[in-house]
């Protein structure tokens, strides 16, 4: 079933000349066939875990991790989140991503606003150079970021991850903000400005309310990249207690080595604030996505 | 993409009207830029150093020129690294490309049920690539559904342990990598989709094209910047993948799933060979050096 993924059938490109509300519904059998079947195969590795977390140990270790459920308990969930270290590692992961979200989002938009609205010297340059930052492989900065960390006294604190968590996402943040900021009319900021409106005024009650939907987007991709992370927490945080949910689960894999249900319950633990996340934002999220394509 | 010529004149009056610089602006810039400078511009450079020196993260780096990049030639973990990176970029970049363009163009018509496809086909783009692998990792075990369907269909000999074999672990990997990949990949193509004008399909149609050809002709010209966006996120996406290969194999066994960025972890932070890892950095660095050139003056073409 996963190996070997079956291509589907898809609905025949030319069908004979036959009658035409025939031939329609033959297209349509034929693509529901092929989007259902797809989407099932997608469907199930989720579904499997799901059922998976609910099962009891001893059902699992009797009949095998692909045989059907025949038990349903709950209590991997209370496991992982205990005794596992979930629910710890759930809150690290929130302190973690909330201000990672919003100043990463607040200096890019304090960045993109002063090189899309104003002629500041080399501003395209300084744009680009920033986002190569983000285009950078992070195998570069891993080793030399770890000892900067070490040297400021803050490696193993979420702060440090916090900081180069900003550090890395801004190129790109600006880049996307300054590229929305430009279309914004230059008439509103104009009428501020006769208004008396000054400049931190202009961009905090005039062009960033009108930024709203790029912030949105890229505030619901920052948060689930900020909270899905796993290379730079385990770069500059070492202790246990400090790691956030993504390299928690890793642990939880090492600690319940067989015990499938709890692991599977930390999965499912660990995917739920993306999921409510995407599910909130879901169009501004997936427009996020898009950004790169549209442009 | 290019500016139209009658965009030109708007364009540049505004700009001509685009007032002079208050200072708290310098502030606006220069906070961004120091904080990006100081945590990746600057590391960048210090790594690009580091990969000319033995270090062992405690004693002074020595300084060794250009030995660790001799060294990579006789190392053979390396070329397995390089060969496995290369072979991850070729199928999984391959792959998703391909799939993603196919789903796309299965569901951008709109029609009844199409909003549920992509929603599920989208869904684990959501999830962290860590949780993706330990689902997996259930359906991988020797006892998982894998190996029961497999036993169900009569092809009980073709059971494995799926991740443990040096045969088929980086496969194994691969695919929850796809997994995920696809329906992020089909968001962009469904996006530079809706972006072509209806007309020059209709156009098409009275002439009497085929959908081939319609595809041919119409699609896949159009789609031009959105293949180019693609190629170079799935590039850079294949250099740094790292989690799934982590959780799932650590790049074992025998290094058989090993990547460069794996590699270049685990010298770094278990074998404490910090210089070489560096190099190695350094190598995925030059990798991905061409799309980052041609991202830049993509992005720059536009700007302008």
């Amino acid at each position: 079933m996963t190996t070997t993924r079956p291509t589907p059938a898809r609905p025949a490109e030319r069908p004979a000349p036959a009658r035409r509300s025939r031939r329609r519904q033959a297209r349509t059998f034929g693509f529901h066939l092929a989007a259902g079947g797809l989407a099932v195969l997608w469907l199930l590795p989720i579904l499997l875990v799901l059922t998976t977390s609910v099962r009891s140990f001893s059902d699992i270790a009797s009949n095998g991790l692909g045989a059907l459920p025949g038990s349903f308990d709950l209590g991997s969930f209370g496991e992982a989140w205990g005794v596992g270290g979930g629910g710890h590692a759930m809150l690290n992961s929130v302190v973690v991503t909330i201000p990672t979200v919003f100043l990463s989002l607040l200096l890019a938009a304090a960045a993109a606003f002063a090189l899309s609205r104003y002629r500041i010297p080399f501003r395209r340059t300084i744009i680009l150079v920033m986002l190569s930052g983000n285009l950078l492989p992070p195998q570069i900065l891993l080793v030399p970021v770890s000892k900067l960390a070490e040297l400021l006294g803050i490696y193993d604190t979420l702060t440090a991850l916090v900081i180069v968590q900003v550090g890395f996402g801004l190129g790109f943040y600006t880049f996307v903000l300054q590229g929305f900021m430009r279309s914004i009319p230059d008439e509103l900021q104009q009428a501020a400005l006769i208004d008396g409106a000054g400049t931190v005024q202009i961009f905090w009650r005039i062009i960033l309310p009108m930024t709203r939907p790029a912030l949105a987007a890229l505030g619901a991709l920052a948060f689930t990249w900020t909270f899905n992370d796993l290379l730079w927490s385990i770069t500059v945080l070492r202790t246990e207690t400090v790691m956030p949910v993504t390299p928690a689960l890793l642990g939880l894999q090492g600690q319940y080595v067989s015990n499938w249900n709890v692991i599977a319950a930390g999965s499912v633990i660990a995917a739920v604030p993306t999921v409510l996340v995407f599910l909130r934002f879901q169009k501004h999220f997936i427009s996020g996505l898009a950004i790169g394509a549209i442009k | 993409m290019a500016v139209l010529t009658a965009d030109a004149p708007a364009v540049r009056r505004r700009r001509r009207s685009v007032r002079r610089v208050p200072p708290v602006l310098l502030l606006f810039v220069l906070v961004p830029v120091a904080v990006e400078g100081f945590w990746v511009f600057w590391p960048a450079l210090q790594g690009f150093y580091l990969s000319l020196t033995n270090w062992d993260g405690v004693s002074a780096p020595e300084f060794v020129g250009l030995g660790n990049y001799a060294e990579m030639l006789s190392d053979d973990i390396f070329r397995t690294a390089a060969l496995d990176t290369i072979i991850w970029i070729v199928l999984f970049g391959g792959i998703s490309a391909a799939g993603g363009l196919g789903l796309a163009l299965l569901l951008n018509r709109e029609r009844r049920g199409v909003g549920f496809y992509r929603a599920a086909l989208f869904t684990p783009v959501v999830f962290s690539l860590v949780a993706t692998s330990l689902i997996w990792q259930v359906i991988y075990q020797p006892d998982g559904v894998v190996n029961k369907l497999l036993a169900a269909v009569g092809l009980g000999s073709w059971q494995h342990a799926w991740l443990a074999d040096p045969q088929t672990a980086l496969y194994a990997v691969l695919i929850p990598a796809l997994w995920r990949q696809l329906g992020y990949v089909m968001v962009l193509y469904l996006a530079g989709l809706k972006g072509i004008d209806p007309a020059l399909y209709e156009a098409a149609k009275l002439d009497g094209a085929t959908s081939v050809q319609q595809f041919r002709h119409i699609t896949w010209p159009q789609l031009r910047s959105v293949n180019s966006v693609v190629l170079s996120v799935i590039i850079i996406d294949s250099l740094r993948s790292f989690d799934v290969v982590w959780s799932m194999t650590k790049g074992g066994p025998y290094h058989s799933s090993e990547l460069l960025s794996t590699y270049m972890y685990s010298t770094a932070f278990q074998s404490l060979r910090l210089g070489y890892a560096s190099a190695l950095a350094v190598v995925i660095f030059v990798l991905a050096f061409g799309v980052i050139v041609t991202y830049l003056v993509r992005a720059f073409r536009e700007d302008q």
